[in-house]
């Protein structure tokens, strides 16, 4: 093979794997979402919280991986019922405006939160994944990366499928699609909003704790709530599958562009490539690429 | 009056007997509200006036009074914030025009900042062009962009829009930190001479004073009379609903597009001045810290209103002082204020939202009301 191709493929695949962590974060936007309207701009922070206590549960009370892997989600749970019925129920039926600025505020709120108790010094992550690096064909590409792709499929495969065919999830989707009637079968929308936000924290999580195995645990694994937004959209905010196809679109553009544009435009193409590409997407398709459009009546 | 009103009581219950002197009602007569509900206009000119009661006017008066006799009583470092705080005034109702009157949520609010910031930057340190032309050149730049920017919300509302506008904060925090032969990139541009129109020279902090408040003056008045026009009535229906508007004739693309530019305006004259106040434009004066603390001003200040933006503003810039006094007061040296700044900050946010969606402009409101009816307020 010519060096040109394994350059490309290696950014190909590198993005891939960046993608299906991308994809897991999105989830959590996606899940909320879809069945309660909200966009949720704490997911970052919801994902470094639980980051940081397991981080803290493995450190500092040397709880072996696992158990402190369900502790740390049943942590989550407690967070997402906490930051619904306090912030988020208050808010039902207010405009958008007043629903995103209160994500906004807990946001905020949050991670001085976190400096308050942990400080603003990076940690290494205790990690059970080896630093070991998988070879896939000619292209390298470390083992965290691999495990957090198969954890996202599995994942948004179990959402999928209990969206179908579980009793909650058909709620869920009842609820996303028409509030009232929802309520009018003997659907109890509170619960559903509930659930949706328990979802989401322990799939956070879950994406904070692989996150925090590649890049340590930090104040700046916050940020990743702002980079995975554009995946979000761009797979359309009300779609499952649109955010793992996104994410791992947004990781592939991320990687071209850094690998060609970086030198002839002066660096941090990575950075804002996303962004661009979310203003082309929306201007030709308002909804995303998979997102359910919205007939607005008077 | 009270006489007839016991008579019809005599008649129906037996046992009340009439009372000539009742002290309650007495009482009622000489504590009338005298200001408030007994103002009667007999010409146009009185009736469209911005200050129709004499307790408002006395209020305004009173008000500017004050802010005019500032600086001649406060300290350096007051006078210092004060001047910060006439910038974000400045900002805030720039901001509120957008998303409190129509509508339109914006997140690009650090960037339309910069665009000012950078455009009097570049032109009075590079070109070695005067304030006076800098300045509204700042800001009729912003206006442009920020227009450019607009374009998406024809198509593209609510949750979308945010995410368009946020995509306009990154592009352009990007594009600062990049385009490093117009903007120094990290470094920044320093050196900004203070401003000077002709002779006046507004150097230091007090002369500098005057020139924020004749701009906040300014601000306000314009701002209170773009919403008795036929523009600001189409930019509230446009708010209320867009479809519905542009069914009782709103242009909605000319509006929305106009409602981006004039709160762009007013963002660009913000970030100009602010460059003038600091010396010094750099992108972390400019980054989406700055779009949120102003969307927290906004909020916490009470949506679509004029004086909100001013109570949100005045809350947001004392927050930092108001805490450290406190922090010392109870003793707790080794607090970190920053950290307990951002969560005081967050938390208001939220408590606003949840328990007064109105902002501290209703709650003004509310006091004005209570006082007017104060003590009987059935």
């Amino acid at each position: 093979m010519s060096q040109d191709l394994v350059l490309f493929l290696q950014l190909v695949v590198s993005g891939v794997a960046i993608g299906g962590i991308y994809a897991l974060v999105a989830l959590g936007f996606v899940l909320i979402y879809k069945s309660t309207d909200v966009l949720n701009m704490a997911q970052g922070e919801i994902l470094m919280i639980g980051a940081y206590v397991s981080y803290s549960l493995i450190v500092d009370y040397s709880i072996p991986f696992l158990p402190a892997l369900l502790l740390t989600l049943g942590f989550s749970v407690l967070l997402g019922l906490a930051v619904e019925r306090a912030a988020l129920r208050p808010l039902i039926g207010q405009p958008i405006i007043s629903v995103i600025m209160v994500t906004i505020g807990l946001s905020i709120f949050l991670r001085a939160v976190v400096i308050a108790i942990w400080g603003t010094q990076y940690q290494r992550y205790p990690s059970p994944i080896q630093d070991t690096v998988v070879n896939i064909g000619p292209i390298p590409i470390a083992e965290v990366y691999v495990w957090s792709l198969v954890i996202s499929l599995l994942l948004v495969g179990a959402l999928s499928v209990g969206f179908r065919f579980t009793r909650v999830g058909i709620a869920m989707r009842a609820v996303a699609d028409d509030q009232q009637a929802a309520l009018s079968v003997g659907i109890s929308v509170r619960r559903v909003f509930a659930m949706a936000w328990i979802i989401s924290a322990v799939v956070s999580a879950m994406g904070g704790i692989l996150l925090a195995n590649i890049q340590g645990v930090g104040i700046g694994l916050s940020a990743i709530g702002l980079k995975a937004l554009p995946v979000s959209i761009v797979g359309g905010l009300d779609s499952i599958p649109g955010a793992i196809i996104g994410g791992v679109v947004i990781g592939i553009l991320e990687n071209l562009s850094a690998g060609y544009l970086d030198s002839p435009l002066g660096g941090g193409v990575r950075e804002v490539a996303p962004y661009v590409f979310l203003v082309i997407i929306l201007l030709i398709k308002p909804y995303g690429l998979f997102g359910k459009e919205r007939i607005e009546r008077v | 009056m009270s006489s007839a009103v016991a008579e019809g009581h005599k008649s129906k219950v037996k046992s009340q007997k009439p009372r000539i002197f009742d002290f309650r009602l007495w009482t009622l007569h000489f504590l009338r509200p005298r200001i408030a509900c007994g103002v009667y206009h007999t010409s146009y000119a009185e009736d469209m006036a911005l200050r129709t009661t004499p307790s408002s006017r006395l209020r305004l008066t009173v008000i500017v009074l004050a802010a005019v006799l500032f600086p001649f009583v406060a300290s350096d470092y007051a006078v210092g914030e004060a001047n910060r705080l006439g910038i974000a005034i400045i900002g805030a109702i720039g901001l509120n025009i957008l998303v409190g009157f129509t509508g339109q949520i914006s997140i690009a609010q650090g960037a339309f900042m910069a665009i000012g910031g950078y455009t009097t930057a570049i032109m009075t340190v590079t070109l070695g062009l005067p304030f006076w032309l800098s300045l509204p050149t700042a800001g009729l730049m912003t206006a442009l962009i920020g227009a450019a920017f607009g374009t998406p919300s024809l198509r593209l509302k609510g949750l979308y829009l945010l995410i368009a506008t946020l995509a306009a904060q990154v592009i352009v925090e990007w594009l600062i930190l990049h385009m490093v032969w117009l903007t120094k990139g990290s470094s920044g541009i320093y050196g900004i001479k203070p401003p000077a129109l002709g002779p006046l020279v507004f150097a230091d902090r007090r002369e500098f004073y005057f020139l924020t408040l004749a701009f906040v003056g300014l601000s306000v008045l314009f701002a209170a009379n773009l919403f008795r026009t036929r523009i600001g009535r189409a930019f509230v229906a446009i708010r209320d609903h867009d479809i519905a508007a542009s069914v009782i004739g709103v242009d909605l693309f000319r509006y929305k597009l106009l409602a981006f530019a004039v709160s762009s305006f007013y963002v660009g004259i913000a970030g100009a001045l602010q460059a003038h106040d600091r010396l010094i434009v750099s992108p972390e004066y400019f980054n989406i810290g700055v779009s949120i603390e102003y969307l927290g001003m906004i909020i916490i200040g009470g949506l679509g209103t004029i004086n909100g933006a001013i109570f949100g503003a005045a809350f947001i810039r004392l927050l930092p002082a108001a805490l450290s006094i406190l922090t010392a007061a109870i003793g707790l040296p080794n607090m970190n204020v920053g950290v307990l700044q951002q969560a005081v900050f967050g938390l208001a946010i939220v408590g606003f939202l949840v328990l007064e969606p109105h902002g501290l402009a209703k709650i003004w409101r509310d006091v004005k009301d209570y006082f007017r009816l104060w003590p009987f307020s059935y």
